[in-house]
């Protein structure tokens, strides 16, 4: 079914073929940009609903059920409400800066939509450093977090922007030690080669995906912790936490500058997820060799909504961190695991040309399993707890 | 026009001067700083504009130069920060004309 | 036309946020307009075709030396404090002199050099794998001896910023009398 699989490739090469021959490439990067706001944003509205039901359901409620068929229309009403909001700003606050905070912080993600690939030949732009470029458009959305919070001229702004701003490069440690191991192993940082490094079937049913070994289930695990907390999601979303700092470096904001932060938020969320789908789940591929019928961007979006709802759930079930607690798990437990990982992976990679018989997969999982799980038990047990200080609880008699 | 090689050198010349011009007339340390780092960038523009258009550019010799001023540029920004740190809990005050004896 | 275009957008941009961010009066501004500078260079590093450059430019100095920055001026209260001098005095009529001197001795030789006005050969990229392998053969010792200056750096400063710890008093043992002879009165 290769015409339905390369749709929009071919449908895209029709539109630039009607315009004139000057214009060529500008048509063909606005239809990508286009396509791209089109198909995310439309994606934003039904994550927020999905999302607030979801959560609604895990808390024994129904989620929002009143606009539209099951609740879908609500992002309308949303867009509706922040548009005619009105649009409050301190009278001692910094305008300009309270004004360029959320398009410092929306605008660099949509660039890091376009290093993804989508499906087979779907790559809006196929940069060599692709893996580097994207934590590079991630590390500079925290200068937006940062200009929200000061130029509020908010105690409370500032210090939750401080505080996210510490969470924020904490967790970029253990979030690139963590991909690390599958740019070694697929010998490149473009992500259209890490994709394809994960092709093909072992045993002619086993997809060959980076999470199907023991360094990518850990790493993969690793990715989404740090994903979570680079996202400012729950379970780390003291700066956002509603019962705990106000709104954090959101306090000042209403209306449309308000909706514009959670579109960026989510934005790199889902910005995230792509990336964990393309580095460890083997990107557009389909996992088993006869349903490679169905289109490769259905594959990612699949594996894309999985993520997600792998979110909400966490989102739904686990409690708020405390800044130290967070801190202390980025550091102490998260960075030795993703260093042990790395050398898991190289020695995953080695023993392919050992021994035939220790080769047999059965062995080097072992062996894999072996380096971390041991350093798991031990950094969780023993290491972190030396860190804790440990509360003294007095009762009264 | 198409930019040659002299506008990328003009331009890492200007970016030079903004820098210079900034380290030597604000006085506070932090900016010192922040125009020590746009003289860094701007020599970095020069090795990676002559890698670009000189003789030999398979050698990558003007990309490896510049990605260990950066590294270095980092180290050095991250200490020198420190530094002011420690000066200001001292002497209260980071102006540089200030900070003008040895005697700590 | 679109790279002519980008080059010379992505120069104004650079040029002037360095030149803000060396004339505001807010320190935080100044720095701001500071990573606004190194996002334009980076933007010019990718125009030239160094995308792994451009990469790293944006990840350390935008992602960690502007924010670095930020955190020294708020750290040391650099921003409630105006520009004492006055705006036109000998001083910086000087530095201002200075560095036009610097600007002027560093374009002379650029403009006149007949061999500066060459156009870019065609072709040229630095794959990622070529910069790996140069790192690993050519460039071992440099890769080597930069990772102990940054383990060096990160501690040192640390170090440094460190906020010292008030010398220990000498403890009293709790259970000798402060002022034995209160105690000789209270308790016969």
């Amino acid at each position: 079914m290769n015409a339905l699989d390369q749709v929009f490739v071919n449908l895209q090469g029709w539109l630039v073929g009607l315009a004139p021959a000057g214009l060529r490439a500008l048509a063909a990067m606005v239809l990508i940009i286009a396509g791209l706001m089109a198909v995310f944003g439309s994606c934003f509205a039904l994550t927020t609903v999905m999302e607030r039901k979801a959560l609604g359901r895990m808390q024994n409620r129904y989620g929002p059920n009143r606009v539209g068929p099951c609740g879908l229309f609500q992002p309308l009403a949303d867009a509706v409400k922040m548009l005619i909001k009105e649009d409050v700003v301190p009278f001692s606050a910094d305008r300009v800066v309270h004004f360029l905070a959320p398009l410092v912080l929306t605008v660099p993600i949509w660039l890091a939509f376009s290093l993804l690939p989508f499906g087979r030949n779907m790559t809006a732009v196929n940069l060599d450093a692709g893996v580097l470029v994207f934590f590079a458009i991630g590390s500079a959305s925290e200068l937006a977090v940062f200009m929200a919070g000061w130029s509020s001229q908010n105690k409370y702004s500032l210090i939750g922007a401080m505080r996210a701003i510490a969470q924020m490069i904490s967790y970029e440690v253990p979030l690139v030690l963590s991909v690390v191991p599958v740019v070694m192993l697929a010998g490149a940082l473009s992500l259209e080669q890490i994709v394809q490094a994960q092709a093909g079937y072992a045993f002619g049913f086993l997809p060959r995906w980076n999470v199907l070994t023991p360094w990518g289930m850990v790493g993969l695990g690793l990715f989404l912790t740090a994903a979570t907390a680079e996202s400012n999601r729950s379970p780390f979303d003291l700066p956002e936490g509603e019962s705990e700092i106000i709104a954090g470096y959101l306090t000042e904001y209403s209306g449309f500058k308000y909706a514009l932060f959670f579109l960026g938020e989510y934005l790199g969320l889902f910005a995230i997820t792509g990336l964990a789908v393309t580095l460890f789940l083997g990107g557009w591929q389909a996992p088993l060799p006869w349903l490679a019928w169905l289109p490769s961007w259905f594959w990612f979006a699949l594996k894309f909504a999985a993520l997600m709802a792998v979110f909400i759930w966490v989102r739904g079930a686990l409690p708020r961190l405390r800044l130290d607690q967070r801190l202390n798990f980025s550091w102490k437990f998260l960075v030795p695991l993703a260093l042990v990982n790395i050398l898991a992976a190289a020695l995953w990679h080695l023993s392919r040309q050992w021994n035939p018989i220790f080769a047999a997969a059965g062995a080097r999982w072992l062996l894999g399993l072996a380096i971390i799980f041991p350093t798991y038990v031990w950094l969780g047990r023993t290491v972190n707890p030396l860190f804790v200080p440990v509360r003294e609880y007095s009762y009264a008699e | 026009m198409t930019p040659t090689l002299q506008h990328y050198l003009f331009l890492s010349a200007l970016l030079f001067s903004v820098g210079f011009a900034g380290a030597v007339l604000r006085r506070n340390a932090v900016l010192v700083l922040v125009g020590v780092e746009l003289m860094l960038n701007a020599a970095n523009l020069n090795f990676i504009a002559f890698w670009r258009y000189g003789p030999h550019p398979e050698a990558l010799t003007g990309v490896m130069f510049a990605i260990f001023s950066i590294a270095i540029a980092a180290a050095e920004a991250a200490v020198g920060l420190a530094l002011m740190i420690a000066i200001y809990r001292h002497r209260a005050t980071i102006q540089v004309d200030q900070l003008q004896s040895l005697k700590g | 036309m679109l790279n002519d275009l980008s080059f010379y957008a992505l120069a104004a941009l650079a040029v002037a946020a360095a030149v803000a961010a060396m004339t505001l009066r807010q320190l935080i501004h100044c720095a701001l307009c500071a990573a606004g500078a190194f996002a334009g260079l980076a933007g010019i590093y990718f125009q030239l075709g160094a995308e792994f450059v451009g990469a790293a430019q944006v990840l350390v100095y935008v992602g960690a030396v502007a924010i670095l920055i930020i955190f020294a001026v708020l750290l040391t209260r650099g921003g409630d404090v105006q520009l004492s001098a006055r705006r036109f005095s000998t001083h910086w009529l000087a530095g201002v002199a200075v560095s036009i001197l610097v600007l002027g001795s560093l374009a002379v030789p650029i403009f006149k050099s007949p061999s500066l006005r060459a156009l870019a050969p065609a072709g040229v990229s630095a794959s990622v794998k070529n910069i790996g392998y140069e790192l690993m053969s050519g460039c071992v010792v440099p890769l080597e001896a930069t990772g102990l200056l940054l383990t060096a750096a990160l501690l040192g400063s640390v170090v440094i910023a460190m906020s010292e710890k008030p010398a220990a008093r000498p403890r009293r043992d709790v259970n000798t009398p402060r002022r034995p002879e209160l105690e000789e009165a209270t308790h016969p």
